[in-house]
């Protein structure tokens, strides 16, 4: 396999979509995280109810089978709503419903990620910032934000291992990932194998070069803790 | 929501669960018998036998169970010719063992490194009263040193059977008839995705919260020595 029958760039583009659909749905968990993990703390009975309903459902559902509900089940949504609107017909596109989908799931994760460092920062130091007269919001981005990062990156980075995974389930919903390519070729070369293990060991180099930049940023994120 | 499709497709979905059923409960029964091995191995200090199970946990964590189930099923057909020579053609032939073979070599990497997670946390004094008595390494495993990681390692493991059920979804893109192959089918039969898939889902989650339920049972037996003493009021004298 010396130059992979001349596939490897067909791949590589793959790999690019791929990276592209983890870091877009990374974005779109942390987002639902916080505010999971802000319903789930708040004093509201409704926002616990329904963040509670969200962590439960999505983690005792596998992945696949809420995309191809957000992507078969959302087309008929849309559908539905531009007949009554009247825009026609609107495509779901596999990348909206596979981003969206991935970023869905792995909000529930990190709801409880974040949840978890929020409880851990210490209640002195909120209590401090409310001293000096801080507002809520200026607590929580001076004091709580900073102070949670420490606790939170560990479950982070574990959910973001998890998440580059889950992408490989978009080549499902047919986005051009690189799961995909890789049947593509294997099937035009009669070498599956070689395409799929190459596309397992580019997923192995996303995982080592996070490896290194989360242990980068555990560090950084620890200095000025004392260790016994 | 049309209640009449999931009530006409019911005996397709209980098919597929029990499908579901098999290839979890064959995978994780097939995955601890590779993973306690595997954990052992880890354990070892010498380098050279170190790097074997390092390196199978790695691969098999680090890459997703759908690309790890294409390049058995997919890719066995580039290995047919000595495949059928050792007599192995008929196994990786079938969607059923292929998926079977993926689950069990996945599981048993993440189980291999809750086993050793567990076995690194054993106390040393237990180690020690081990040696004290002249046990060989062996006996020592079997004895002192599984058995108590075993319990140590139990929550991590309740986790890992629920991820394995829900990583068995994956099946059904290689045509197997599981709970999310049942969805699947009921989706092109009736193109009625929300009831096709809210139904698998409720199945899964209906399997998620009875793992949970015996794992949690098994927790309060396995930990009963754990629990916080509480010491019975003494019986009250008859008046």
């Amino acid at each position: 396999m010396p130059d992979l029958y001349g596939y490897l760039p067909f791949i590589l583009q793959g790999m690019k979509l791929t990276v592209e659909v983890a870091v877009l749905s990374l974005i779109v968990s942390v987002v639902l995280g916080m505010m999971g993990a802000a319903a789930k703390l708040s004093s509201v009975p409704l926002a616990r109810l329904i963040a509670g309903v969200y962590t439960t459902i999505i983690r005792g559902v596998p992945d696949l089978v809420l995309m191809l509900l957000i992507f078969f089940g959302g087309q008929i949504l849309l559908n539905d709503l531009g007949d009554a609107l009247g825009w026609g017909y609107v495509d779901v596109s596999p990348f909206v419903a596979g981003t969206l989908t991935i970023g869905f799931i792995l909000g529930a994760y990190m709801t409880e990620t974040f949840r978890g460092a929020i409880l851990a920062v210490s209640r002195g130091e909120i209590e401090a910032g409310f001293a000096f007269g801080m507002s809520a919001r200026q607590v929580f981005f001076r004091i709580t934000l900073p102070l949670m990062v420490r606790h939170a990156l560990p479950g982070f980075g574990n959910n973001w291992l998890v998440l580059a995974k889950t992408t490989a389930l978009v080549s499902v919903i047919g986005l051009q990932d690189m799961v995909f390519r890789a049947g593509q070729a294997g099937g035009a070369t009669h070498k599956p194998f070689t395409f799929y293990f190459l596309v397992a060991l580019l997923y192995l180099v996303i995982t080592a070069v996070s490896d290194i930049a989360l242990r980068w940023a555990d560090r950084r994120s620890q200095a000025g803790v004392r260790r016994a | 929501m049309d209640f009449e499709i999931i009530l006409d497709s019911l005996p397709l979905y209980v098919h597929g669960l029990w499908m579901t059923v098999q290839l979890v409960g064959l995978a994780l029964l097939f995955g601890i018998c590779l993973a306690i091995p595997i954990a052992l191995l880890h354990t070892v200090r010498n380098p050279l036998v170190w790097v074997f199970p390092w390196a199978y946990i790695y691969f098999f964590r680090g890459t997703p169970l759908l690309v790890q189930m294409f390049m058995i099923y997919h890719g066995a057909g580039q290995f047919r010719a000595p495949l059928e020579a050792w007599g192995l053609w008929p196994i990786f032939r079938e969607a059923y063992w292929c998926a079977i073979i993926a689950f069990t070599l996945n599981t048993a990497a993440y189980t291999a490194e809750i086993i050793r997670g567990a076995i690194e946390q054993t106390p040393f004094g237990e180690i020690e009263a081990a040696r004290a008595f002249g046990m060989s390494r062996l006996t020592m495993a079997r004895r002192i040193v599984l058995p108590s990681a075993f319990r140590r390692a139990l929550p991590a493991y309740g986790n890992e059977v629920i991820f394995m059920l829900h990583g068995s979804a994956v099946a059904s893109v290689i045509t197997l008839v599981d709970l999310l192959g049942a969805g699947r089918i009921v989706n092109s039969d009736y193109h009625a995705p929300f009831e096709s898939y809210v139904t698998a889902g409720a199945f899964y989650l209906g399997c998620t919260f009875a793992i949970v339920a015996v794992f949690k049972q098994w927790e309060k037996r396995w930990h009963a020595y754990l629990r916080p003493r509480v010491e019975k009021p003494p019986a009250r004298a008859p008046v």
